[in-house]
């Protein structure tokens, strides 16, 4: 296992992209830090850009690798190793290096120009968001064979996350203004890996105050140990069910 | 050796294999025939565990292969078509190749050393010809020394020294009592390095036994001609059983 990821890791960190995507997010990161000195609106602004590019480029990549190297994959099935291992370190490869993008572009200005707990809890939400997306992007691929069509399910999956699904969520908090929706939404929050990822930040920040009586309920469900277990499970649950999913659908796959 | 029993495979509506059993034994080298399309490569790569059967078995060493990994071990398999990740070089390739197989310390370097690849190291696997990859995928073949040998159309795609030089050294490990398996549609290439033919048709085995039979079987003396007699007889086969289910219907 350890030497198929060692493998994988080689080839993967190597590759153009994850200089870009280090790059790109240094370059975010840099241009923000420029333009505000108050550390709660950096990570406001941070946390608004990665909440979008983050699961698509995780989304979009780790469909890409995983058709770029089904020859690997193909190779190192006809040897003594288990099938579960090939999948899972081709996975934890792209994890690894989405991960280390995002904590060393980001990382590296906040050790720069100083950083509070919501920044760290940033790059805690990107690791996060970007292992889920693997999952998705790796889950879409073993569904099909062809590789535009399994990019087609990731790229909507991230579109139904990410814009479609809070679309839902106004409309019915709008449809159902009158009735005590707080405890609705906090459910319908669970429904969603991104939604999550961003209630956490925003936690992390004052102005839930400004969400009034709903913000209010949430600050208080999440900063209490409960809500902060419930977050983590339904979080473990949108990255272990798709990966889960996937490997088993992997094992039974002809190549 | 291997052992496959009652083998089915469909891929969606074609059914590849039909309950196909075969016995391979060690010290032997078989010839796999068939057309096109007949299921040779399918059932190598169910073999291999590539391809997961419907229904069936397969037992290699006399071990069921479901959920095992390590049987791979005492297989060395030359695909049809070696598909490589393009921007490893081929240096890189056989270490980590060997890093796979970390119990076996004795390297079988005939190849690498007749196809002069140790020259090439530092050459990605993408630059390479088509040719270039074949010899790469022989040389891995052997590497380990396996006492399976399984060659999908080996000699397709070599230019003529590299043939003679692959040929040689099957011969070489028939003799050293290996397990060899070979399809091919090069029926001279067969004749020389084969005792036992098998001859695939529909998803069915359709023969099974030493080449003389064969050769006896069909009242040829030679290889070639007796092959195409047995496709001759696999076509009239078809022909008399045609499906005639539109006559009756209408």
């Amino acid at each position: 296992m350890l030497k198929l990821l060692k493998y994988a890791l080689y080839d993967i960190l190597k590759s153009r992209f994850a200089m870009i995507y280090t790059l790109f997010m240094i370059l975010v990161a840099v241009s923000i830090y420029q333009v505000s000195d108050d550390l709660s609106k950096v990570s406001l602004s941070l946390m608004n850009i990665m909440i979008m590019i983050v699961p698509l480029i995780s989304a979009v990549f780790a469909t890409t690798h995983f058709y770029n190297n089904l020859e690997f994959i193909e190779l190192m099935l006809a040897q003594p190793v288990k099938r579960s291992h090939v999948f899972l370190s081709q996975l934890l490869a792209v994890i690894l290096m989405l991960s280390l993008s995002i904590l060393i572009g980001f990382g590296l200005p906040m050790l720069l120009w100083g950083a509070d707990s919501s920044l760290i809890t940033l790059l805690g939400v990107g690791v996060i968001l970007s292992a889920v997306f693997a999952g998705f992007a790796f889950l879409a691929s073993v569904l099909t064979r062809d590789k535009a069509k399994a990019i087609g399910i990731s790229l909507g999956l991230w579109i139904y996350f990410s814009l479609v699904y809070d679309g839902f969520v106004l409309y019915l908090i709008y449809s159902f203004a009158d009735y005590p929706l707080d405890k609705v939404t906090l459910g319908l929050v669970m429904l969603n890996p991104v939604d999550l990822g961003r209630i956490l930040m925003l936690m992390q920040l004052d102005i839930s105050a400004l969400m009034g009586y709903t913000g209010a309920f949430f600050k208080q469900f999440f900063n209490s140990g409960l809500g902060m277990l419930i977050i983590f499970i339904s979080l473990s649950v949108w990255l272990v069910v798709p990966v889960w999913l996937s490997g088993w659908i992997f094992g039974k796959k002809d190549f | 050796m291997i052992s496959v029993k009652n083998l089915s495979k469909r891929f969606g509506k074609l059914q590849v294999l039909k309950d196909f059993n075969l016995e391979f034994k060690l010290g032997n080298s078989y010839a796999l025939m068939g057309p096109n399309g007949s299921g040779k490569t399918t059932m190598i790569k169910t073999i291999l565990g590539m391809v997961m059967p419907d229904s069936g078995e397969i037992l290699v060493k006399s071990q069921s292969i479901k959920g095992s990994h390590s049987y791979r071990q005492d297989i060395g398999y030359m695909p049809q078509i070696g598909r490589y990740p393009s921007n490893i070089k081929i240096g890189q390739l056989f270490s980590m190749m060997k890093d796979m197989r970390p119990e076996i310390k004795n390297y079988d370097l005939d190849l690498v050393d007749a196809f002069e690849l140790d020259q090439m190291n530092d050459k990605a696997m993408g630059t390479l010809s088509g040719g270039t990859r074949q010899k790469v995928s022989a040389a891995l073949a052997f590497l380990f020394s396996p006492d399976i040998l399984i060659l999908d159309e080996p000699t397709a795609g070599l230019d003529p020294i590299a043939v003679e030089i692959l040929k040689a050294k099957i011969n070489k490990e028939r003799v050293a009592g290996k397990l060899i398996l070979i399809t091919s549609h090069i029926m001279s290439d067969l004749e020389e390095l084969t005792n036992q033919a098998v001859y695939i048709f529909d998803g069915e085995v359709f023969f099974n036994d030493t080449i003389e039979s064969l050769k006896e079987m069909t009242g040829e003396d030679r290889f070639s001609p007796a092959i195409a007699k047995l496709m001759q007889w696999t076509l009239k086969k078809k022909a008399t059983n045609p499906k005639m289910s539109h006559v009756e219907t209408t």
